[in-house]
């Protein structure tokens, strides 16, 4: 027997679900694209500093190509290339955050029903259920309505209409796991129910929370796309990817593609960025997950 | 993961057991009852949120005096305690009354009754055609799993999958509508079903729009449910009998794939509303969710609420009858109702 294959046999799961992950093409191109639109949104602005709160209506939609302005500017002058980053920090950062906020708050609800299980389970449930009857659009629409756009505020807005799937998810090995034994036997030691919860039943379904986390985070970029679409987005000066597409579908049929493919190919590819990511990771994790 | 997958994951579990079939239908349709009764609390709250002060200034207006509010407020009973409010309201409800328009100075439940038959139509147009092109391609793609074909399918479902459909649509409208000028941008007016109808060219690109993200989920599904199906036991005897593989497929391997996607369908209601606020204001179609994005820019809660009051009813109705349709088509639960 050679070394080579001793070594292999003497993989931990950890290192072999690494290379699982590290196996699957698309999960790399996944990462490699979340990478470069953080360093492009987050470190471009510094390479390519532009005025992105003052309007210049001197050179309103400039072509691509003009000087100083490799992806032309907008109807209002600002200049594409600059405003794709800062639309794109706003995207990414809701995403990101309003992603989390969902995991957390799913984790937990559906932790405790399905531990507590009885009464206190079926109308948790039922909560949940009721909020997956009413579409996530037409609650953010209400929701946007109602209050100011902000960004703590849309972070908070998508996080409470996007927690009710991994509450599910969540719920279901919540089920399985207490009765297992390490968790009947911290009970009998007189460990406490929220022991129980945060340090046992939490920490097994990680599987499922990280891989529905990142499938949470691609929906909510969307999401904030939407939102934006349906016209109760973030005010001006202050954009994102969303906005930038649908301020350029008035002009459309003037032919200033540069207002809309840019902002919409940014969005698909971060999308598709993190979808694959969380394909990988179900991989990595060996969960049920997105059917594939 | 999305809401139609995490129900399907729930529903697997739930899947009744031989001759608990009733009691488990009676269960289920209270469990829609509470949900239903949930759903009327969160508009409620949503209501209180938006108009801590009721709705007698959206009504009369910045101008109205202090007076005449309060007199507003006595009329219609938004003087009253909250919860009083509440009971109101669900008497209402189970009149069939969704309360009036602040804007459209009619009642909403007729509102919605004009816009909600246009906005299933074109659903239902979308529905059709969309599950006519996924499930074959889903199947298509398990049978030449990990071919190039399904490998540029699945790399297609997963690009449409992640794109915004306004920017689908805006696409579509670009290269259809402007350059080859093939279709209408604008999708067709008119008060009725047969006004929308009458104009089929106005229709094609919203139906596309619609179904593309359809295609994407469905196709998904019917693949893996497909795919599942395939290694079973009974594709292997039958193969073994000497039955050719496109008879397996036919006969046996579509006929159960199919039963989890149709059961589906129930679940996809909310997303599939969710969807058509977006297909209706890209297009300016006059159904239910133009109404909504509409009412929402004139902040005309009473119409917000009936139209999130009525889908949440669909949702339920179409989540039970999913379920019982899953129920039926299991053949253990259908020998015992025989």
């Amino acid at each position: 027997m050679s070394t080579t294959t001793i070594l292999t046999r003497t993989l931990t799961p950890r290192q072999r679900g690494m290379r699982r992950f590290l196996q699957n093409k698309l999960a790399v191109f996944g990462i490699v694209t979340i990478a470069l639109f953080v360093l492009f949104c987050f470190v471009g602005p510094l390479i390519h500093p532009t005025d992105q709160i003052h309007t210049d209506l001197r050179s309103t939609m400039l072509p691509p190509g003009s000087p100083g302005h490799p992806l032309g500017t907008d109807d209002v002058g600002y200049d594409v290339l600059g405003r794709l980053m800062m639309g794109g920090q706003i995207s990414i950062l809701i995403g990101l955050a309003a992603g989390i906020l969902a995991t957390v708050i799913g984790t937990l609800w559906g932790a405790i029903a399905g531990y507590v299980g009885g009464v206190v389970d079926t109308v948790m449930m039922r909560v949940v259920d009721a909020g997956i009857a009413i579409p996530a659009t037409f609650l953010l629409l209400i929701l946007s309505a109602i209050l100011r756009p902000s960004v703590p505020l849309m972070i908070c807005v998508i996080g409470l209409v996007s927690w009710l799937v991994p509450a599910r998810l969540v719920r279901a090995e919540s089920i399985s796991l207490k009765s297992r034994e390490y968790v009947l036997a911290l009970r009998a030691m007189g460990g406490t129910h929220s022991r129980a919860v945060l340090k046992h039943i939490v920490p097994n379904t990680v599987g499922t929370i990280v891989v529905n986390a990142t499938f949470q985070v691609a929906d909510a970029i969307l999401l904030v796309a939407y939102i934006s679409f349906l016209g109760m987005g973030l005010q001006k000066p202050a954009t994102d990817w969303g906005a930038m597409l649908t301020s350029g579908i008035t002009y459309t049929y003037a032919g200033a593609w540069w207002l809309i493919f840019p902002a919409g190919f940014c969005i698909v590819l971060t999308v598709c960025a993190f979808n694959s990511i969380g394909d990988g990771l179900r991989d990595f994790f060996d969960v049920k997950g997105r059917a594939a | 993961m999305s809401v139609v997958e995490a129900a399907q994951s729930a529903q697997k579990k739930e899947r009744p057991g031989g001759g608990r079939f009733w009691w488990y239908l009676l269960r289920r349709v209270g469990q829609g009852g509470i949900v239903i009764l949930i759903v009327t609390l969160i508009v409620f709250a949503l209501l209180h949120l938006a108009m801590p002060n009721g709705p007698a200034a959206g009504i009369l207006g910045m101008q109205a005096s202090q007076e005449q509010i309060e007199a507003f407020n006595r009329e219609n009973g938004f003087d009253l305690p909250l919860w009083q409010q509440y009971f109101n309201f669900l008497g209402q409800l189970l009149q069939g009354d969704l309360g009036d328009s602040f804007k459209l100075n009619r009642p909403v439940a007729d509102a919605i009754g004009q816009r909600l038959p246009k906005t299933l139509i074109l659903a239902l147009i979308s529905m059709l055609i969309a599950l006519a092109i996924a499930i074959p391609m889903g199947i298509f793609q398990a049978v030449r799993r990990g071919k190039a074909a399904d490998y540029i399918l699945t790399t297609w479902n997963f690009i449409v999958y992640s794109t915004p459909s306004f920017f689908l649509g805006l696409i579509l409208v670009i290269v259809f509508a402007q350059w080859l000028r093939l279709v209408p941008a604008q999708a067709p007016q008119g008060e009725t079903v047969g006004d929308v109808l009458a104009n089929p060219a106005g229709l094609v690109l919203p139906v596309l729009t619609a179904a593309a993200g359809i295609i994407a989920t469905f196709s998904r599904y019917m693949r893996s449910a497909t795919i599942d199906n395939l290694s079973e036991d009974y594709v292997r005897t039958a193969r073994a009998k000497g039955t050719s593989v496109s008879v397996v497929i036919t006969r046996h391997v579509v006929r159960n794939s199919l039963t989890p996607v149709i059961a589906m369908l129930g679940y996809y209601l909310p997303v599939m509303f969710g969807g058509m606020i977006v297909v209706e204001s890209l297009f300016n179609y006059p159904g239910m969710g133009l109404l909504f994005w509409t009412s929402a820019q004139t902040s005309d809660y009473p119409v917000l609420l009936g139209c999130i009051l009525v889908i949440a009813l669909a949702t339920v109705i179409g989540s039970l009858l999913a379920d019982i349709i899953q129920a039926l088509l299991d053949p253990r639960t259908r020998e015992e109702l025989s």
